[in-house]
């Protein structure tokens, strides 16, 4: 019994030998080691052996069924090993060919420009407020010191729906209705983004339609210096620390004193080129310290409140820091103009 | 305003800083050099040069060739033009000279004689063609006769000038002179001023005997002199007036209407000449026009007046109209001999009303709408006679009537010395702002750092403190001021919640693909009943129309932002561009009134189109073309991410395809809608096979609850059961999933549409529509017989209601 123990081993070892497919290895398992297998027969035989040969017996029975079960386990091993290997080099593919994509959007620059701007001043304590696009004559141009008749008002620069309608062509009318809403008692901080309307032909510098971003800070003992101060932290965020600013005395009827400001050119660093007119310096903003009429119609004394106010076009900024040469670019949509901006 | 430095340095010592320099402190003091142009840059090598002879060319009749001594050699020189004569000084570009546009002189054969330079025009210098007086346009330019044989050509023309051209706000209207300008650079330059000579020897015979000054309305008219000079002699000015003029950017004419510009540039005050002897009586007047009165000014043109309009008269006819332009029928012409000089001071406000009603504008009108100086009136009169008399060798009648009611008082302005460095932030001294005081010639008194400063009146846009705040913070330097933040207590700043959640859906629909446009707001007429969404009412939607549209395209406000985004595909289209998807959040324009009294209401949408292919032609795979589903794919996601429950139904809305198109509502309430555009429509747009969406943006943010409590996980499974009903082709998928909630609620957490089915192994008429169904507790394990009650209830009462079955 135990030589025909032996030869079994010897033949299954043998037959797991060439084994090629998991099929036949566990043809071989069931045959060797199943219910039906051979070692299974020959422990049923052992009740004919004499008592003492039997632990004997049982022990080589069980040694060489894990002989075998071992043998077939490592080659199953080897051959799963050697499937995968082969489907792993039929799966072989071209990583040179492109990737699948996904739709990309993105927001429209100005959008970019005047979130940025947002954001900036939300930080230093502002808020962002909206109004409406059709004004009322009244706040787009009486409450910010621009009584009827005044020349800087003229009919032909506005699009007027009636004598007391137009559409603002400017934000400053959110100035006016947010200082008229606390009536003139608690301070105000705050930015006003949104699209404006002026009756210019659209060519590439001229749009009838463009968007503006104003603030207003009004609060005690707010100074000149203040808005100095808050311009140049504007400037240097949005176009860079390396360039300089100048503040210029200008004219707004409802700031006074009121002030340009002017950044030191990038193309040319401030020498002298086309682009600046050979100045040095781009125009990007106007300024000014509220003007104590329009604090006064608001409701505020003057005595004891000022206030600054600024505005400037996202529009010129966009064209200015990415060198967009024609406004229309902003209101055509030409996917191949908005996607240039789809990116971190 | 055109300043000239070579004129500027008549009032005012600046030979020594450069002009760059210059024009840097002037723009940093307040008035903006917008641009310093360099008259005659680029020339070089033309000289004075005197024509010898000149003689009839042998081979050309308009040909001349002339002997031309320029100094140092004579040169023959072939000239063309018809002014060319023996005796003149001309401008002579000499052989190696440069001319304007890089253009070299060479000795060249001109019909077999060799030609040896070129006798210039005005227009071969580069003057613009605008300026150039009449008297030369139709040749070459003629020197005076002092000038140098030899000496560069530059000097006598011009062409050595500095031009600074200033962009004046509204407010620096005093800057509108060379005097005004003069104020201002020897104020930042702290230099005196030279004032031009005013006293003009007048002969013994009274102006009064010529002419009377009748004043209807002193407010309109309250100062008026009328000057009488005699004997003049009409022919060119002198050509260091002319080079003056032309400087300024205005046309010489001849000396007599060249000195009134003069004196116009040099003193801001618009002066006007009459032939006296056309006026029809001895006296001048001023009133407002009658009615339909008519009057045919210097450019030819007939005017109907109405009694709007300021008007001089000759007594009885209107002869001018006041402030901004002259009458053809009393013009100054060659045969002039006696001249009425008008100097007056006209209220800016009538000055602006003749200009709004006849569309006219002159550098006189300019400057009367912004007010002139009172002080300046008469002076500029004596000014101009002077310069008759000098030019025109003309003889200055003593006596001249004046009417006077005009305004000389200054106005006083407080200014604390406190209150400005409180102001500007700043620790200016006493001394300091005295130091700026003098230097803009304002008179004050101070005492204890309270300045009592005395306007002047050339100054009238000074008028309160905070005026004069900016005339010493630009005086001290904007420069100068210090860099500081408000010292105000800090508070948050922040967006609003409608604010951020606009953000929050730009970035889920540029995440979903969609880029972001901005259209325009106004638009044709066309376009304004298109579109219009079933969330509006129809008495929402009037016609706004701008009351002056500058074009037809442009005319209306929106009432829809779909129109304008087909516009955008229309455009991209034609540029090859074919897939495109576009959306807006931004403001349409809603009326209920007809005749439109008040602000229509601003409703902001969300509005998006799409079109073409959703996933690119690649190697790989079939491109698709965008379909319904993708966009109400898009719809489904944006509402589930702002956790708005929406529900669509189908829809007919004009523009849209009748089977294509689903409203979106919250509940009852139509939000928006979505659908493919009407083939029709899209053909006229160019854009075929185009899908949109438009929601009210503004019922979004009303309806948005931002949700901030947990919601437990469920901690038992679930159990899914599918199941495909087989229903008559009319039936609706949406039908089916609303009885399978109303009745699996609660425990039927989830359903979706897994399968549509219709074809081969289903009779005709019919289709399959397959759900999962998602059975979930949130308290316990289902087991299977507790879902096969209801879903057997379920699939019941959908057989019962849409006469399905049970495809097995």
């Amino acid at each position: 019994m135990k030589d025909e123990l032996k030869q079994i081993e010897e033949e299954a070892i043998a037959q797991i030998d060439q084994v090629e497919t998991l099929k036949e290895a566990q043809d071989l398992q069931v045959a060797y080691l199943g219910r039906k297998g051979s070692i299974t027969s020959v422990l049923r035989g052992m009740g004919k052996l004499p008592a003492e040969e039997r632990p004997v017996v049982g022990e080589l029975a069980n040694k060489v069924r894990e002989i075998i079960s071992e043998a077939l386990e490592n080659k199953k091993t080897a051959i799963e090993a050697e499937q995968l290997e082969a489907q792993l080099a039929k799966e072989h593919i071209d990583v040179t060919l492109p990737g699948r994509h996904v739709a990309i959007g993105g927001p429209h620059l100005l959008t970019s420009i005047i979130e940025e701007i947002e954001d900036l001043f939300i930080g230093l304590g502002y808020e962002v407020k909206e109004g409406p696009e059709v004004e009322e004559d009244y706040y787009n141009f009486e409450a910010l010191n621009l009584p009827k008749g005044h020349p800087a008002r003229d009919m032909q620069d506005s699009f007027y729906i009636t004598n007391e309608l137009l559409l603002r062509t400017h934000t400053s009318p959110v100035q006016a209705r947010t200082m008229r809403e606390v009536e003139g008692r608690e301070p105000i901080r705050m930015i006003c983004p949104g699209k404006v309307y002026r009756r210019d032909s659209d060519d590439a510098t001229h749009s009838h339609q463009f968007t503006q971003i104003e603030g207003l800070y009004i609060d005690e003992k707010v100074r000149m210096s203040d808005l100095k101060g808050t311009l140049k932290l504007f400037a240097k965020h949005m176009f860079g620390a390396d360039r300089e600013i100048r503040l210029r005395p200008s004219f707004f009827p409802f700031t006074e004193p009121s002030v340009e400001m002017d950044i030191s050119c990038k193309v040319c660093a401030g020498k002298g080129c086309s682009v600046c007119k050979k100045t040095g310096w781009i125009e990007i903003l106007g300024a000014g310290m509220v003007h104590p009429k329009v604090l006064e119609m608001a409701g505020y004394d003057t005595e004891k409140y000022t206030g600054f106010a600024f505005g400037m076009g996202p529009d010129r900024i966009a064209m200015l820091k990415y060198g967009v040469d024609d406004i229309r670019q902003f209101y055509v949509n030409d996917v191949r103009f908005l996607s240039q901006y789809h990116h971190a | 305003m055109y300043v000239s430095i070579n004129w500027l340095k008549e009032y005012v010592d600046i030979d020594d800083i450069r002009v760059e320099e210059l024009a840097e402190k002037i723009t940093k003091s307040g008035v903006e050099v917008d641009n310093i142009i360099h008259v005659g840059e680029e020339i070089e090598g033309v000289v004075v040069g005197y024509v010898a002879s000149c003689d009839q060319h042998p081979n050309a009749d308009k040909l001349n060739v002339c002997e031309v001594d320029v100094g140092s050699e004579t040169l023959t020189i072939v000239c063309g033009a018809p002014n060319v004569a023996e005796g003149q000084k001309v401008a002579v570009a000499t052989p190696g000279a440069t001319l304007p546009g890089d253009f070299h002189i060479k000795e060249v054969d001109l019909r077999g004689v060799k030609s040896n330079g070129m006798i210039c025009s005005l227009q071969e210098l580069a003057m613009d063609e605008a300026y150039i007086p009449p008297t030369m346009e139709e040749g070459i330019v003629v020197l005076d006769e002092d000038a140098v044989i030899g000496e560069p050509v530059t000097s006598y023309i011009n062409l050595d000038d500095t031009i600074l051209e200033f962009d004046l706000t509204p407010n620096r209207s005093d800057c509108l002179s060379m005097l005004g300008v003069a104020y201002e650079v020897a104020a930042i330059l702290e230099q005196p001023i030279r004032f031009p000579q005013t006293d003009v020897p007048s002969i013994s015979e009274a102006a009064s005997d010529y002419i009377q000054v009748d004043i209807q309305d002193e407010e309109a008219c309250s100062y008026y002199a009328a000057f009488v000079i005699k004997d003049i002699t009409v022919k060119p000015s002198p050509l260091w007036m002319q080079n003056k003029l032309l400087a300024a950017g205005i046309r010489p004419i001849n000396n007599v209407v060249d000195i009134t510009n003069y004196v116009l540039i040099e003193y801001g005050q618009p002066l006007h000449a009459f032939d006296y002897d056309r006026l029809q009586s001895k006296t001048v007047g001023v009133r407002y026009a009658k009615d339909g009165e008519e009057l045919v000014t210097l450019d030819e043109e007939t005017r109907t007046l109405t009694s709007d309009n300021l008007v001089i008269t000759d007594g009885t006819n209107p002869v001018a109209l006041a402030g901004v332009m002259g009458g053809a029928s009393t013009e100054v012409h060659e045969g002039t001999t006696t001249v009425l000089l008008e100097a007056a001071y006209f209220n800016p406000r009538d000055v602006r009303t003749s200009v709004q009603l006849t569309g006219l504008r002159s550098e006189s009108s300019n400057r009367f709408e912004k007010g002139v100086d009172p002080n300046r009136v008469h002076e500029a009169g004596k000014r101009a006679s002077l310069l008759l008399h000098e030019l025109a060798s003309g003889s200055v009648l003593e006596s001249t009537p004046v009417f006077d009611q005009v305004d000389r008082s200054e106005a006083t302005v407080v200014v604390e010395l406190d209150k400005v460095n409180d102001r500007l932030g700043t620790e200016i001294t006493a001394d300091q702002i005295e130091v700026i005081l003098k230097n803009l010639r304002f008179t004050y008194t101070v005492e204890n750092g309270v300045f009592d400063v005395n306007i002047p009146t050339r100054r009238g846009d000074i008028t309160i403190f905070e005026d004069m705040l900016e005339e010493i913070a630009r005086m001290y330097g904007y420069d100068h001021l210090p860099y500081t933040l408000p010292m105000s207590p800090s508070k948050p700043g922040g967006l609003s919640p409608a604010q951020q959640l606009k953000r929050n859906v730009n970035r889920f629909m540029q995440g979903a693909g969609y880029m972001e446009t901005i259209t325009y707001s106004l638009t044709n007429e066309a376009r304004i009943n298109m579109f219009v969404s079933p969330d509006l009412k129809e008495e929402q939607v009037n016609p706004v129309r701008l009351s002056m549209p500058m074009s037809e395209d442009h005319a209306y406000l929106r009432v829809s932002i779909i129109p304008e985004l087909l516009g955008t595909i229309a455009y991209n289209r034609a540029r090859k561009q074919a897939n495109i998807a576009y959306y807006e959040i931004g403001s349409i324009f809603l009326s209920e009134e007809e005749e439109i009294t008040k602000q229509p209401e601003e409703n902001v949408r969300l509005s998006g189109v799409i079109t073409g292919d959703m996933i690119d032609h690649k190697w790989q795979q079939e491109k698709k073309t965008v379909d319904f589903y993708a966009v109400k794919g898009l719809m489904e996601q944006l509402f589930e991410y702002i956790r708005i429950p929406v529900n669509f139904s189908q829809a007919s809305v004009q523009d849209m395809h009748p089977g294509r198109c689903a409203t979106i509502a919250v509940g009852e309430e139509v939000i928006g809608y979505m659908g493919q555009v009407h083939p029709r429509v899209a053909k006229d747009f160019d854009s075929k096979d185009t899908y949109m969406f438009d929601v009210n943006f503004d019922r979004i943010v009303e309806l948005y609850d931002r949700k901030e409590q947990y919601v437990a996980i469920p901690k038992y499974p679930a159990i899914t059961r599918d199941v495909a009903f087989i229903v008559d082709t009319d039936v609706i998928a949406g039908d089916i999933l609303q009885v399978i909630q109303e009745v699996g609620s609660p425990l039927v957490t989830e359903v979706e549409v897994f399968d549509v089915y219709q074809g081969e192994h289903l009779e005709a008429g019919k289709k399959s529509i397959a759900y999962h169904l998602h059975y979930q507790d949130p308290s316990k394990t289902l087991k299977d017989k507790d879902v096969d009650q209801l879903h057997k209830t379920i699939v019941e009462k959908v057989n019962d209601t849409f006469h399905a079955f049970v495809r097995s």
